[in-house]
């Protein structure tokens, strides 16, 4: 056994004052150990075959296998005996587990290289030297990052010495995971495993070993050293623009030029330098993150009309409150009872009862860490749920991820951006691990591939909670204690809320890798625990207020709950997870899993023991004040400050100017008649329709359009959407464009997604994510908040990206008809809906972006009054745009700036008024007819549009309905087939007859006017003509304000709408669709053919292509 | 009867199936109350006040080492005992999923001749997190929790071979030190549930979803008073959390074609076979 000295600068994770004492009182006394667990055979190793597969999807074949092991690294007074009991009673599985021990953590000797396997003395045997097979890769945790499993092991641990061991002492553990890897041939190939499958060295260190290569594992627990404290001053007062400018840049603040002069006058004013506290404060709090201030400034907007022919210049005092929060005002629904006011909005569920909603994103840390990212991304949205009002419970998360497609070409990414596989992998194992750990139940999402999104991938994590409506007003009193509890405080996530400003670079994942953080779903249920019950206490509820710890730490937190008191803080009382934390590090932290609570005296008491009890940590670290001060103190010095006037309302507000010009986005229009007949030409499968993902071009290049698409994955094309003239298909075409469709990701089966997320956790689903015995897609989602009652709510999401080149003001209004149709397919009451939206640009820098955010607002507020849906809360990330060098922009023969399409994200919150009359979107029974009920007049007007959606939810809502599915991705045929595979039951379609003897009641698209500014001529008549009779490409357009119903015919012929199918006798076996329509180029109507296609065959093209997240 | 059979329903950190198992032993009609591990650990004769012990599904302490580890770990350092002599004077123990992993970590199951280096429950063959509703094949009638004619006076004929229910884990592969262990398990009748297909095959994916040996989703004691499964019974107190409910269910005569649902529904049904036994074999 080898003794070694702790390591000089290390890596101390606190675990109690009796540690820290220790390891100063008898250092030689410490040992440090490691132990290797592995799984006993190969076949019990479903990790390492896990790993394998993923191996083999980056190329490298020839790996012949991939073997795991656990590694845990433990220090102190500790003996052989010792770590032999911790091995076999704690950590190693007596069954499906051996394990080897080692004295020292790098001391392992060459013979360590081993493979483990069952059925030989000890458990192990040494591979042959020089075997291929002996080569290793081991990735540790970087120091300081947040490692919840190795806390979690040195308190059991603890706990099984101190009964077993009278003398052991354990004061530190680290974890580390282990791969041999066997039938790689280079140090290279280990390398490419280690970086592009194990390990994202943003937050990890791997070790190599193998091919003569020995990487040292360090000893210790290395951590930075201790610093001592000093206060700095930033001299500011005197400086000039330029340097203004610099240290707005190289301090991260992200502030403006002109937000640095107004902060250089207050300082001017009072008569001294800022502290770098101070500094970072006003950054944090005036973080577009944080104030929204691009959506909340005022604008003068010149353009396109909105939704009507023509221009028009308007001035908005305040974008937000003049669009999206006057609808919500005008609207003035007295259900609504808590909007944009709090962490969430609320709605009223019943009379005791109220319903929060939030969607947050979490972007730039989920580019640079997908797991880590989406994880703190849902555990962020939760906290905002626990922290609105006096707390709801979270019964409900949703997720909706915007990523480049799976399947694009490894060698077009640029360095600094993970592959999207990763990202895809990445993000649903950090959704899956915190959400099912919290308990919380993932509903609903959506998965929207587009190219343009490969190095700004967009996550979108939503959070449902339910309230006592006694408890959604909050207010902090003077006198009260500022009550910090939760997680520990440590560098993990530094700047974030500034970050989110950045535009990501080739660099950023170095620059800003301390803004990465990992979650620990556990810490954060506990806390939501010992919350809930300090909420429902029998003495009423121990605090006033709460708030959670998000962007800016505890500079947000306390410095915007102190807002209209005044509050004083005592950074050295906050719990630190390791020591050596400066001052304004500990204030800005983002470290996951804090609230910050506000708690009478007279309560503290109780209120401390209730957390106690659930083993949550909570300390007081200030107190409210009056005197509308923040004053920050660290040991007794003054480190901040600020008025809280200034700190919340000086920021200078800038009047800015937008304008957007319709030009060539005349889509209807004549302009684009060249793009569309250059379209028609086209391979049907590769028709414009489908949903169109490319990577924006600098300027469209009409030569490179079809080529870029088969030789380059960054299509230098328009992103053209769809409307175009009707293409004739013959049947062929028509069955392999349907096929293709299904296969297409954005509409195939997210299965292999969404079955990794517990969604029936608390037992309150009731339409869940896959329904029918094909375990189709879902509209919506439907729970039952409380057991003892029938209520129900549905949740659903609209999202249109590909408009928004086309007009951002149809985008909005169309996503907000996406949404509203999935919940009215489930059942929902659109009169008791209300929706929240998620803002991501590009960069709001340019005339021309600023003014499609106006566009969006404003449709998003035409469409919010005349559907009645009162936005309650909303969210903007507008900085997702990547730089990279010339030289990678060569090699990777993309532009150098990667840009997002503008996207707007709609959620939508509706009541169910009884949950036992949903309907699911499967097929239900053989002999019913099927209608599509779609606006029934050519020009849609947005009330009559209204007027529809409520028939259509009429006719759900009282029975009539067996089966819903709205027209989106993929358009009819795709709704249709999607009907099919939930149910396993064949459909005979014959739309002939409404094509010919309905003309006046044709379905149209409602676009053709208002959102293009065009004309109403008899020429956009025809563009605009569903034309169901012909086997041609309207049979794949996302048709707005459109839903296939099931209904019996009697049902069906009294709701007045077009029958265009019939149910087949399930005795017809296998099921089949048939599409009957007229021939291509079929001059005599009456020629006619049909399609025929095995619902098998339709459900294999759909399951395949996501089928392992795309590693098939 | 509601309300005669006292249920414990241990809650720790990570624990987050707590309420909706407190639901379905209160519409089973037990009285459930909800109590801190720590707090049985200080005071263990609480258990005293009651017929049955649950300790529901979650991710207790972060399922970290392994699933359900560290919690089996703080009952055998502050509990064993107590527990012991609960089990021992006729108490029931319940474990769902989570629950499940703690007591065959703990070596209350399977029990009885066993020890905790024949059987374990490890990770999914798909090394990953999976949702998804099973079929379960009744395997033994040695449970009062599955067999409703071990409570006095109760006499049905029919009672079911196969029920529904949803898995929800990673971690939940049944794994025996070898296939004598497993065919032992069986013979004693300590095999509870085993997950089938349509055509009757334990080990056909994702019909059985872990790749359980011999389809094993649910074991008990000898006794058949300590039963543990890995699916959620908790899930399927109401018609309307089977996801097939709107193919087959209605409410009202509106609703055309729907059948009205057959009572209880499988999950609930686990709990009332609960409820009827001990409510006539006292444990105190």
């Amino acid at each position: 056994m080898t003794q070694r000295a702790p390591a000089e600068c290390g890596l101390k994770q606190i675990a109690s004052p009796n540690e820290v004492e220790l390891e100063r009182a008898a250092p030689a006394s410490v040992s440090y150990w490691s132990i290797l667990i592995a799984p006993r055979t190969a076949q019990l190793d479903s990790h390492g075959r896990e790993v394998l597969a993923d191996v083999r999807q980056i190329g490298l074949d020839h790996v012949e296998a991939v073997r795991f092991c656990r590694v845990y690294l433990l220090g102190g007074m500790l003996t052989e005996q010792d770590i032999r009991l911790v091995a076999n009673e704690l950590l190693a599985d007596p069954v499906a587990e051996n394990y080897v021990v080692f004295a020292g953590l790098s001391a392992r000797p060459d013979g360590e290289l081993r493979v483990l396997e069952h059925g030989l003395a000890g458990g192990i045997r040494p591979l042959k030297p020089g075997s291929a097979g002996a080569c290793a890769i081991e990735v540790h945790p970087l120091p300081g990052v947040m490692n919840p499993a190795a806390l979690s092991t040195l308190d059991a641990a603890q706990r099984l010495l101190s009964v077993r061991s009278s003398k052991a002492r354990i004061a530190e553990v680290q974890t580390a995971r282990r791969y041999n890897v066997v039938g790689a041939r280079s140090t290279d190939d280990l390398e490419q495993i280690a970086a592009s499958v194990l390990a994202n060295d943003c937050i990890e260190r791997w070790y190599i070993r193998g091919f003569g290569r020995n990487d040292a594992i360090p000893d210790g627990f290395p951590l930075p050293n201790e610093r001592p404290f000093a206060l700095r001053h930033v001299p500011m007062r005197e400086m000039a623009d330029d340097q203004l400018a610099r240290l707005s840049r190289e301090g991260h603040l992200f502030l403006s030029l002109e937000e640095m002069r107004t902060i250089q006058d207050y300082f001017r004013r009072i008569g001294r330098e800022p502290t770098d506290l101070e500094l970072e404060t006003l950054a944090q709090t005036w973080s577009e993150h944080c104030v929204h201030k691009t959506l909340k400034s005022a604008i003068d907007y010149h353009g396109a009309d909105f939704g009507r022919p023509g221009e028009t210049s308007v001035r908005f005092d305040n974008l937000l409150k003049d669009t999206i929060a006057a609808a919500t005002h005008a609207l003035d629904r007295d259900w609504c009872l808590s909007v944009f006011v709090d962490n969430a909005g609320i709605v009223t569920f019943d009379d005791e009862y109220g319903i929060a909603f939030k969607v947050e994103t979490h972007n730039h840390p989920s580019a640079i860490e997908p797991y880590g990212g989406a994880s703190t991304g849902v555990g962020g949205c939760i906290r905002d749920i626990m922290g609105c009002g006096l707390g709801a419970k979270p019964i409900a998360s949703t997720d909706v991820f915007c990523l480049a497609p799976p399947d694009f070409d490894p060698a077009h990414v640029p360095a600094g951006v993970l592959h999207p596989r990763r990202v895809l992998k990445g993000v649903v194992r950090g959704v899956r691990d915190y959400g099912n750990r919290m308990g919380i139940p993932t509903v609903n999402g959506a998965i929207y591939f587009d190219e343009r999104y490969l190095a700004n991938p967009l996550v979108f994590c939503g959070c449902v909670g339910l309230i006592p409506r006694k408890f959604i007003h909050k207010e902090p009193k003077t006198g009260d204690y500022v009550v910090v509890a939760g997680g520990r405080t440590g560098r993990d996530g530094i700047h974030g809320a500034t970050f989110s400003s950045a535009e990501l670079t080739e660099q950023h994942a170095d620059e800003f890798s301390h803004a990465v953080q990992i979650g620990n779903a556990i810490e954060e249920k506990k806390l939501l625990d010992a919350q809930l019950l300090a909420r429902d206490h029998e003495s009423g509820c121990l605090y006033s207020a709460v708030t959670d710890c998000g962007a800016g730490g505890l500079s947000s937190a306390v410095g915007e709950m102190g807002a209209e008191l005044g509050v004083e803080v005592e950074l050295e009382k906050a719990p630190l997870k390791y020591v050596g934390l400066r001052y304004d590090e500990i204030w800005i932290s983002e470290a996951q899993e804090r609230m910050v609570f506000a708690v009478p005296p007279d309560r503290l008491e109780k209120f401390l023991s209730v957390f106690a009890a659930e083993e949550v940590e909570a300390t007081v670290i200030g107190r409210f004040t009056n005197d509308r001060k923040l004053h920050v103190r660290y040991n007794g010095q003054t480190v901040g400050e600020l008025d809280m006037a200034f700190l919340h309302d000086g920021l200078p507000r800038t009047v800015r100017r937008a304008s957007w010009g319709l030009r060539e986005r005349h889509v209807g229009g004549k302009a684009s008649d060249e793009a569309t007949k250059q379209r028609s030409n086209e391979d049907p499968s590769r028709d414009s329709s489908e949903p169109r993902t490319s990577v924006r071009a600098e300027s469209p290049d009409p030569n490179r359009d079809r080529k870029g698409a088969e030789q380059s994955p960054i299509a230098h094309r328009r992103p053209a959407i769809t409307k175009s003239p009707i293409t004739r298909f013959s049947t062929a075409e028509f069955r392999t464009r349907l096929l293709n469709a299904l296969r297409h990701p954005n509409i195939a089966s997210k299965e292999w997604v969404i079955r990794q997320y517990d969604h029936e956790v608390q037992g309150r689903s009731v339409i869940k994510p896959l329904v029918g015995p094909g375990f189709g897609p879902s509209d919506a989602a439907v729970l039952r908040p409380r057991y003892d009652g029938c209520r129900g709510i549905a949740l659903g999401c609209g999202l249109c990206p590909q408009w928004s080149e086309i007009d951002p003001y149809w985008m909005a209004i169309l996503a907000i008809d996406e949404a509203l149709r999935n919940i009215i397919c489930v059942g929902a009451d659109p009169d008791q809906t209300a929706i929240l939206d998620n803002f991501c640009w590009p960069k709001c820098d340019n005339e021309e972006s600023l003014g499609a955010l106006v566009r969006t607002c404003v449709g998003a507020k035409d469409a919010a009054i005349a559907y009645g849906l009162p936005f309650i809360s909303g969210k903007d990330s507008l900085n997702n745009e990547f730089t990279m060098s010339p030289e990678e922009s060569r090699r990777t023969g993309l532009p150098q700036r990667l840009a997002i399409p503008p996207t707007l994200l709609i959620s939508a919150l509706g009541m169910v008024p009884d949950v036992r009359r949903c309907v699911s979107m499967d097929l239900k029974q053989p002999g019913n007819v099927i209608v599509l009920a779609s606006a029934p007049v050519n020009y849609v007007g947005l009330t009559e549009a209204k007027r529809h959606h409520d028939r259509v939810s009429e006719l759900i809502r009282g029975g009539a309905v067996r089966s819903a599915h709205d027209v989106s991705d993929g358009g009819l045929a795709v709704a249709v087939a999607e009907m099919c595979i939930a149910s396993g039951l064949g459909l005979d379609i014959d739309a002939m007859d409404q094509s010919r003897d309905r003309k006046g009641a044709e379905p149209t698209l409602p676009l053709n006017k208002g959102g293009l500014g065009g004309v109403d001529s008899a020429e956009d008549h025809d563009w605009n003509r569903l034309d169901l009779g012909t086997l041609s490409s309207r049979w794949f357009d996302e048709i707005p304000t459109t839903y296939v119903l099931e209904m019996t015919e009697s049902d069906a012929r009294q709701s007045g709408f077009p029958v265009i199918g019939r149910v087949s006798a399930s005795d017809e076996a296998p099921a089949r669709v048939r599409f009957v329509g007229f021939a291509k180029d079929s001059s005599r109507p009456q020629q006619i053919e049909a399609v025929e296609i095995a619902v098998d065959e339709l459900a294999r093209a759909w399951r395949e292509p996501l089928f392992e997240g795309g590693n098939t | 009867m509601p309300g005669t059979v006292p249920v414990l329903v241990l809650r720790t950190a990570g624990i987050n199936c707590d309420e909706e198992i407190v639901h379905a032993w209160r519409l089973a009609g037990a009285s459930p109350t909800l109590l801190h591990l720590n707090e049985l650990v200080e005071h263990p004769d609480r258990l005293d006040e009651f017929s049955i012990v649950t300790i529901p599904g979650g991710f207790s302490y972060g399922d970290d080492i392994a699933a359900g580890k560290i919690l089996a770990e703080r009952i055998e350092l502050g509990l064993a005992d107590a527990l012991k002599k609960f089990v021992d004077n006729g108490g029931g123990v319940l474990g769902v999923c989570n629950g499940f992993q703690v007591l065959v970590k703990l070596g209350l199951l399977p029990g009885g001749e066993f020890s905790r280096d024949q059987v374990t429950v490890t990770y999914n063959d798909s090394a990953r997190f999976e949702a998804r509703w099973v079929r379960l094949e009744i395997a033994t009638d040695r449970t009062p929790f599955l067999n409703p004619n071990l409570a006095d006076g109760v006499e049905v004929d029919d009672w079911l071979m196969c029920i529904e229910m949803p898995v929800e884990h990673a971690e939940g592969k049944v794994v025996t030190s070898s296939m004598d262990v497993a065919s032992k398990l069986l013979l004693n009748g300590q095999v509870a549930l085993r997950y089938v297909d349509d055509e009757g095959e334990f080990d056909t994916y994702p019909a059985n979803p872990n790749g359980s040996v011999l389809g094993i989703a649910g074991l008990c004691d000898p006794t058949g008073r300590i039963f543990g499964l890995m699916p959620h019974p908790d899930r399927f107190f109401d018609h309307t959390q089977h996801p097939q409910w709107t193919r087959r269910h209605s409410t009202g005569a509106a609703d055309n074609g729907r059948a009205k649902p057959p009572e209880p529904p499988d999950g609930l049904r686990i709990f009332q076979n609960a409820v009827a036994y001990w409510s006539t074999h006292r444990n105190r």
